[in-house]
C-alpha cells in the first residue's frame, strides 16, 4: 500500500516538477528576449533623444563629466552615451561612458568587448549636423535584468514546492483510504471467515477488486465445503471397516470355539480386501480432484487398455469375462490413466454385484465408443441420477461397496470428455453402462 | 440379554453379533432403518446399538420414531464421525450413550450393560438375590462366594429372572431372550435350563407358578 502511495508521489511530484522546471525555462527564454527587445529599443529611443537634443544645443562639444549625480537607482547607469563628430573626434560622453570608442560600426547595432565587459552599441549618424550619437549598455546588465526578472518568479515556486508536496502526500492518502480499509478488513479476517467484501462503500476503480475477491472466496468455501463432506464420508466409510476389523479381531481373541475363530479370521481377511481397495478408491479420488491441469488427451486404443486392465484383476471364477473383439480397432480420444479407472472401476462394479455369470464389454451401435453389460440386479430407476454422486449409498448397495465406483468412473470420463451412460439393461437382467465421445 | 444391531456393513455387523453373543447376550441385526423399526415393533429388546449412516436413512430417524413412540430401550449409538455436533444430536434425540468406530468390542459391550443397568434403575453391576450373585460383566455367578459353572444359556435365564426378580417371566418371554430371529427354538429348553440352575443354585431358589412362567422365590 505505501508502496503505492509513495510510486504515485513520486510520479505526481517529478511531473508537477517538470511542469515547473520548463515552465521556469520558457519564462527565462521569452524574458530575455522582451529583455533584449526592450533594451535595443531603449538604445535607439536614447540615439535619437540625443541626436535631436544636440540639434537645439547646436552640436557643442559637452563635456564629460559634468552632469549632476543623481542617486543611483537598481539599474541607474544602464544606458551610456558618447557623440563624436564625423571626423573622428570625441565630443561628448556620458558619465559611465568608456572613454575609448564604443564602436567602430558607423551606423545600427554592434557589440564590442571593453575593459572585460561585452558592450552592446546602437550607433546613429547624422551628416546634416555632422554627428554620430553612441549608445550602448552592458550585456551583463541585461543578463541581471532576466535574471532578476526570472528569479522573483522562481522564488515563490521553490516555496510553494513543500507546499505542493505535502498537499500530494495528504491527498494520496485520502484516496487510497477506501484499498488500505479493505486491505485491513482482510488481514484482520480469520482463516475459515470467507464472507463476501463490502464493495458497497468502495469507489468504482476498487469495486471490480472487491468483486474479484469475492467470487475468489465464493469458489474456496465451495471447494471447502466440498472438502468437509467427502472427508466426512471418507472418515465414515474407512471407521466402518476398521471398526469391523477390530471386532472380529476381538471376537478370533475372546472366543474358544475353533469354528468361531475361523470364522473370524475369514471376515478379517475381507475386511482387509474390501478396505484396500476402499483405500485405492479415496487415492484414485483425491487424484482425480487435485489434477486441475488438463492432460492432453490423445488417441487410446480402447481394446487394449480394456483387456490390460481386466487381465489384471482377480475375479470370482463364477463369473466369465467376454470382450468383443471388435474393440481391438476401436481408438478413443481420451486420458489412458483416466480411462484405465474408468474402466477398472466398471469392472469392479459388474464384479460386486453380481454372484455369477457374464460381463460383456462390446462395441457400441454408433461404434464411437463401448459399452460394459452385467448380469447383476441393475439400479432402481430413480436412483440412477444419483449413483455417481461420491458415497450414494442406494438401497441395494453391494456387500462390498464403498459408494466411490461409478463416482470416479464418472470423474475418470469428464477428464478424458467422454459421456458416461447408465441405464437398466431391456429385460431386466442387469446393468448397461456406456462410454463414448461426448 | 436380546440386542438389536442395526448396522448395515456385513463384518462389523457379524463381528457384533458373535462378539457381544459371547458376553451372553443373543443379537439381532438388522442392515436399514426401515428393517429396525419393524423389528423393534415385532420384538421386545433389552437394548438397541446404532448405527447412524444406513443406506436408506439416518439412524437418528430410526431413533426419533421409536422416542415417538414412547418406547425407552435403551439405545447405544454408533459414530464413524468425530463431530461433537453428531454426538449431541444423538444424545439430544434420545439416546443413551455412544461410542465412536472403530470401538474396543468389551467397551461397546459394558457401556450396553451400563445403560441396561440405568433403564431398570439399578446402582450396581452385579444383580444380588439372597446369596446368589451374578456378575454380568464377568459372565460369573457365585453362591455364598462360592463360584458356579454356568452355561451361556443357564446364565441368560438367571440373568432374566434375577433382572426383574419379583415378576413372573413367562416361558416365552424366557425364549424370546435365549433366541435370536434366525435360530430354532428347542421345545422343553427353558425346563432344562431352570432344572439344571436349580442344581446348581439351590433347589428353591426359583419358583415356578403352575401354567404362568418362573420367578425367583422371594428372600425370607
Amino acid at each position: 500500500m505505501s508502496a503505492l502511495r509513495t510510486r504515485l508521489f513520486v510520479v505526481l511530484l517529478v511531473a508537477t516538477g517538470l511542469i515547473w522546471l520548463s515552465a521556469v525555462l520558457w519564462i527565462y527564454v521569452s524574458s530575455k528576449r522582451e529583455v533584449e527587445h526592450f533594451v535595443d529599443t531603449q538604445l535607439q529611443e536614447a540615439a535619437r533623444m540625443v541626436i535631436s537634443v544636440a540639434d537645439r544645443v547646436g552640436a557643442s562639444p559637452v563635456p564629460g563629466g559634468q552632469e549632476t549625480p543623481i542617486p543611483a537607482l537598481d539599474y541607474a547607469h544602464q544606458l551610456t552615451c558618447q557623440i563624436w563628430s564625423l571626423s573622428g573626434s570625441m565630443l561628448a560622453r556620458s558619465s559611465g561612458a568608456p572613454e575609448h570608442r564604443m564602436t567602430d560600426a558607423s551606423s545600427g547595432f554592434s557589440e564590442r568587448a571593453i575593459n572585460g565587459d561585452t558592450w552592446r552599441v546602437f550607433t546613429l549618424e547624422d551628416p546634416r549636423k555632422g554627428i554620430r550619437v553612441m549608445v550602448g549598455d552592458r550585456l551583463g546588465m541585461r543578463e541581471r535584468l532576466a535574471n532578476d526578472l526570472v528569479r522573483s518568479f522562481v522564488m515563490p515556486v521553490l516555496l510553494v514546492v513543500p507546499l505542493l508536496a505535502l498537499l500530494i502526500w495528504v491527498s494520496l492518502g485520502r484516496g487510497l483510504r477506501p484499498l488500505r480499509r479493505m486491505a485491513r478488513d482482510i488481514a484482520a479476517r480469520d482463516a475459515d471467515d470467507m464472507r463476501a467484501i463490502d464493495a458497497g462503500r468502495a469507489p468504482d476503480e476498487v469495486r471490480p477488486l472487491a468483486d474479484a475477491l469475492n467470487a475468489l472466496f465464493l469458489k474456496v468455501e465451495t471447494a471447502r465445503r466440498h472438502e468437509r463432506t467427502v472427508t466426512a464420508f471418507a472418515a465414515h466409510e474407512l471407521r466402518t471397516p476398521l471398526a469391523g476389523l477390530k471386532t472380529q479381531a476381538q471376537v478370533a481373541m475372546a472366543s474358544t470355539d475353533p469354528s468361531v475363530v475361523k470364522a473370524a479370521l475369514r471376515q478379517i481377511l475381507t475386511a482387509v480386501d474390501q478396505t484396500t481397495r476402499l483405500v485405492r478408491q479415496l487415492l484414485d479420488a483425491a487424484r482425480l480432484d487435485a489434477e486441475t491441469d488438463e492432460r492432453p488427451l490423445i488417441d487410446v486404443e480402447v481394446g487394449a487398455l480394456i483387456a490390460e486392465t481386466i487381465d489384471g484383476m482377480r475375479v470370482d471364477e463364477r463369473i466369465r469375462t467376454l470382450v468383443d473383439p471388435r474393440l481391438r480397432d476401436l481408438k478413443m480420444r481420451g486420458d489412458p490413466e483416466s480411462l484405465r479407472l474408468a474402466i477398472r472401476n466398471l469392472h469392479e462394479n459388474a464384479v460386486q454385484h453380481m454372484g455369477a455369470g457374464t460381463i460383456e464389454w462390446g462395441l457400441n451401435a454408433t461404434g464411437t465408443g463401448f459399452f460394459v453389460r452385467d448380469q447383476g440386479p441393475g439400479i432402481p430407476e430413480e436412483e440412477l441420477p444419483h449413483v455417481t454422486t461420491r458415497f450414494f449409498r442406494g438401497r441395494h448397495k453391494s456387500a462390498s461397496g464403498s459408494g466411490l465406483g461409478l463416482a470416479i468412473t464418472e470423474m475418470a470420463a469428464r477428464r478424458s470428455r467422454l459421456a458416461l451412460l447408465l441405464r437398466n439393461r431391456q429385460d431386466g437382467s442387469g446393468l448397461q453402462v456406456d462410454l463414448e465421445a461426448a | 440379554m436380546r440386542l438389536l444391531v442395526v448396522e448395515d456393513d456385513p463384518i462389523l455387523s457379524d463381528g457384533l453379533k458373535v462378539g457381544l453373543g459371547l458376553s451372553g447376550s443373543t443379537v439381532d441385526c438388522v442392515g436399514t432403518c426401515e428393517d429396525a423399526v419393524s423389528a423393534l415393533i415385532a420384538t421386545d429388546f433389552s437394548a438397541i446399538v446404532l448405527d447412524l449412516m444406513l443406506p436408506d436413512g439416518s439412524g437418528l430417524d430410526v431413533l426419533r420414531t421409536l422416542r415417538a413412540r414412547g418406547d425407552r430401550t435403551p439405545v447405544v449409538l454408533l459414530t464413524a464421525r468425530d463431530g461433537v455436533a453428531d454426538r449431541i444430536a444423538g444424545l439430544d434425540g434420545g439416546a443413551d450413550d455412544y461410542v465412536g468406530k472403530p470401538f474396543d468390542l468389551d467397551e461397546l459391550s459394558a457401556r450396553i450393560r451400563a445403560v441396561v443397568r440405568r433403564a431398570a434403575g439399578r446402582a450396581s453391576a452385579t444383580l444380588v438375590h439372597g446369596a446368589i450373585r451374578l456378575d454380568p460383566g464377568r459372565f460369573a455367578v457365585t453362591v455364598d462366594h462360592r463360584p458356579v459353572p454356568v452355561s451361556r444359556r443357564e446364565f441368560m435365564v438367571l440373568a432374566a429372572l434375577m433382572e426383574r426378580p419379583s415378576v413372573l417371566h413367562s416361558k416365552s418371554d424366557l425364549e424370546e431372550q435365549l433366541y435370536g430371529w434366525q435360530e430354532e427354538v428347542e421345545s422343553n429348553a427353558v425346563e432344562v435350563h431352570i432344572h439344571n440352575l436349580r442344581a446348581k443354585i439351590g433347589r428353591h431358589a426359583i419358583e415356578t407358578v403352575r401354567g404362568l412362567g418362573y420367578r425367583m422365590r422371594a428372600i425370607a
